[in-house]
């Protein structure tokens, strides 16, 4: 028995997300590069190694996976869903009128996807096609070694990715139209039907002097547990600009725990727009590593947990250039028994001089038992920095809504104006308006009274 | 009669503001309320809008229905309609849109369409004329940033455009300069009908220059002390409050209705 084999048959309760990895290993056996068949075995190890974080984790203090480790998770395998007809999908995720790749249970389905409407020289497409025609090139971007922060989910995805979206933008071209990466699970369609995880791994490389925009959309078909344990990965180039959404919808019995892994060279700018509403329990962790000089970065971010919600949203923003500008705005709504998080970190690296970065967490509790904790943190090493932040957490101001009703507002639509107002400033951050239309329907129908105050 | 209350007794904190009130209002007539700070003026108009915080007993009858049973928004609906000393401020909602949105509310409550876009843009446009408000004013947040005399112009703009059967002006005059004061006072005065009542709250003569009572009353210690004509102001003006404050805390009641 293999020390690796081992260590899997002792880890009980790890079983079910371990186990996959054999199956995935004999089965892409003889069709994957070396290097890859090495380096998914070596993160693979580091799993095994390493376990699954707890308590004791500060990153993961409030989030304890216990609930997802418990589940007897089959991996994914790829599979026609015939419960998709385009019409759902936009549904589901809305039309955004570009490029659409959609997968299902992590796998690229091209009955379901369209890719029309795009530049020259521009590639778009599944991982695994990437990876089949191109697979040497991209050693050195997907087999980069862990750092120390990497934890268990995140070198579990490295080891059983098979599939996600992998977009290209040659040098200075401009792709108009978002592209749209549409990630469905759909447990029903699995084989054998049942709990299923997914590790969808997606690259985007963006060129020196390209434009583009990227939205991420993970949604459920119905109320089935499952788990997205997704990887998203994007280089920006010299001068490059990337505009990013990623709206969280999945099913309210589903767990989805993902990386949005950022690194920006020089005079680039990025901006990431998340809006986190689905899941039982959700972690969407973003890092930005700002690489080179005179980079800007802007992190948005809302999350709205209800019921029995937990929501984390650890973000880093790494200053290691000089002269680079962060900014970053997270809201939270929060009602019934429901958790937030909002763990922001934000590091200055010796030699990051000029460094400019603002930090700011704001949150309305709509019941009394929602709870959040909110943890800003700064880490300044070098000289002539300007960094700001806060955080807040409170509730409906009553004299409004008071107010309000005196002008004739019942009082749950009331609440509504008031949580939406609070909500608006995040969604007219939103500028793909199919995008921006989409979200505001899914924000209205999680309001109290259904949004009824918000329809004028 | 439109209003009539009868021992009205409100406390909060179980401590008692309002001590055994009694008012009657009559459509198309305009009542000041007048008196010193804390004898209870502005209880008496949160209470009558519909405020949660305090405990209530006592009779208000509003157009013969029990008023003190109805929400806030409830009240609105039947036209009831407070004009706030202190207006809230509400960020992140556009002035224009939230008064549509009240009316809206209250005419599909009402039973009545709603009004559109262009509709409801025009009528504004009439109304604000009224308070020499401009377009600016619709476009910013709800007495976001607003001056004390903006507040209270955007208090009056709304009675205009949601039209209510029974107004409550609660202090308007405080914190306006002259010229606010009767840009305000026009506008009310332009709202002045048979069919509406206006109970006008103010610590000061000085508004009633401007609209000009059918009935004077004096508040003290959370009872109506004394009522009159339009000449119960001057004399106040004149005299002050004092004698009301000392009598009430004396038990002597003697004054009350003796002179009017």
């Amino acid at each position: 028995m293999s020390s690796l084999a081992k260590l899997v048959v002792a880890g009980t309760t790890e079983n079910a997300l371990l186990q996959g990895f054999s199956r995935l290993e004999s089965r892409r056996n003889g069709h994957d590069p070396v290097w890859l068949n090495a380096f998914r075995r070596a993160a693979f190890q580091r799993v095994a190694e390493r376990g699954f974080p707890t308590a004791r984790d500060e990153a993961w203090k409030y989030t304890h996976v216990g609930r997802i480790l418990d589940v007897a998770f089959e991996p994914a395998e790829a599979s026609a869903s015939p419960r998709l007809s385009s019409a759902a999908i936009d549904q589901l995720a809305g039309d955004l009128g570009g490029a659409r790749l959609v997968f299902v249970n992590g796998y690229f389905s091209p009955q379901c996807s369209s890719l029309n409407k795009l530049p020259q020289g521009v590639k778009v497409e599944s991982l695994a096609s990437a990876l089949a025609e191109e697979g040497e090139s991209l050693e050195a971007l997907l087999s980069r070694p862990f750092g120390e922060q990497t934890h268990a989910f995140t070198a579990l995805n490295a080891a059983c990715a098979e599939d996600g979206a992998f977009v290209q933008i040659p040098a200075n071209t401009v792709v108009e139209e978002p592209i749209h990466l549409v990630f469905l699970s759909d447990p029903g369609a699995a084989f054998p039907a049942g709990p299923v995880v997914s590790h969808p791994r997606s690259l985007v490389l963006a060129g020196p002097g390209s434009q583009v925009t990227i939205v991420e959309t993970y949604a459920g078909i119905q109320d089935e547990v499952y788990l997205t344990n997704a990887v998203t990965e994007v280089v920006l180039e010299e001068g490059a600009a990337v505009e990013h959404y990623k709206v969280q919808n999945e099913t309210a019995t589903a767990f989805h725990i993902a990386l949005l892994d950022v690194r920006q060279e020089r005079d680039t700018q990025f901006t990431t727009h998340s809006v986190a509403l689905g899941s039982l329990l959700a972690r969407h962790e973003v890092t930005v590593r700002l690489h080179g000089p005179g980079a800007k970065t802007t992190l948005n971010g809302l999350y709205m947990p209800q019921n029995e919600q937990h929501l984390d949203n650890p973000t880093t923003i790494d200053h290691v250039a000089p002269e680079c500008t962060s900014r970053e705005l997270y809201k939270g709504v929060l009602d019934g028994r429901a958790r937030g998080v909002f763990d922001g970190r934000i590091i200055v690296r010796p030699g990051a001089m000029k460094t400019d970065s603002s930090q700011s967490n704001k949150n309305l509790l709509l019941s009394e038992s929602a709870r959040v904790n909110s943890r800003p943190q700064l880490e300044i090493l070098a000289d002539d920095v300007k960094c700001a932040h806060g955080s807040t957490v409170g509730q409906l101001n009553e004299e409004a809504v008071f107010y309000l009703r005196t002008r004739g507002i019942p009082q749950l639509a009331a609440r509504d104006l008031l949580t939406n107002a609070f909500v608006g400033e995040m969604l007219e951050l939103i500028r793909v308006r199919p995008l921006r239309s989409h979200v505001e329907k899914l924000v209205a129908l999680r309001l109290p009274a259904g949004g009824v105050g918000v329809a004028a | 009669m439109m209003l009539q209350i009868r021992n009205l007794r409100a406390s909060v904190g179980g401590k008692e503001i309002l001590r055994g009130l009694d008012l009657d209002v009559r459509a198309g007539e305009v009542h000041a309320i007048m008196g010193p700070n804390g004898s209870g003026k502005s209880t008496l108009a949160q209470v009558l809008a519909g405020r949660e915080t305090y405990d209530v007993t006592g009779e208000v009858l509003y157009e013969g229905r029990n008023l003190l049973v109805m929400s806030p928004e409830q009240r609105a609906v039947e036209g009831v309609f407070l004009a706030f000393q202190y207006p809230v401020e509400i960020p992140g909602v556009g002035n224009l849109y939230f008064i549509r949105t009240a009316l809206n509310m209250m005419r599909k409550q009402r039973g009545l369409e709603e009004l559109d876009a262009m509709d409801f843009l025009a009528l504004a446009k009439e109304r604000m004329k009224l308070v020499e408000m401009d377009q600016s004013f619709m476009n910013r947040t709800v007495n976001g940033g607003f001056s004390g005399g903006e507040t209270k112009r955007n208090e009056i703009l709304q009675m205009a455009v949601l039209e209510p059967k029974l107004a409550i002006l609660d202090e308007t005059d405080s914190g306006l300069d002259i010229d606010a004061l009767r840009i305000v006072a026009s506008g009310v005065n332009a709202l002045r009908s048979k069919e509406r009542a206006l109970v006008v709250i103010t610590h000061y003569q000085r508004l009633l220059n401007y609209i000009v009572p059918d009935r004077v009353h004096v508040m003290a210690n959370g009872r109506i002390v004394r009522s009159g004509d339009k000449h119960l102001a001057l004399e106040l003006e004149k005299n002050g409050y004092a004698d009301f404050e000392q009598d009430t805390a004396g038990g002597a009641f003697s004054l009350v209705g003796a002179m009017s």
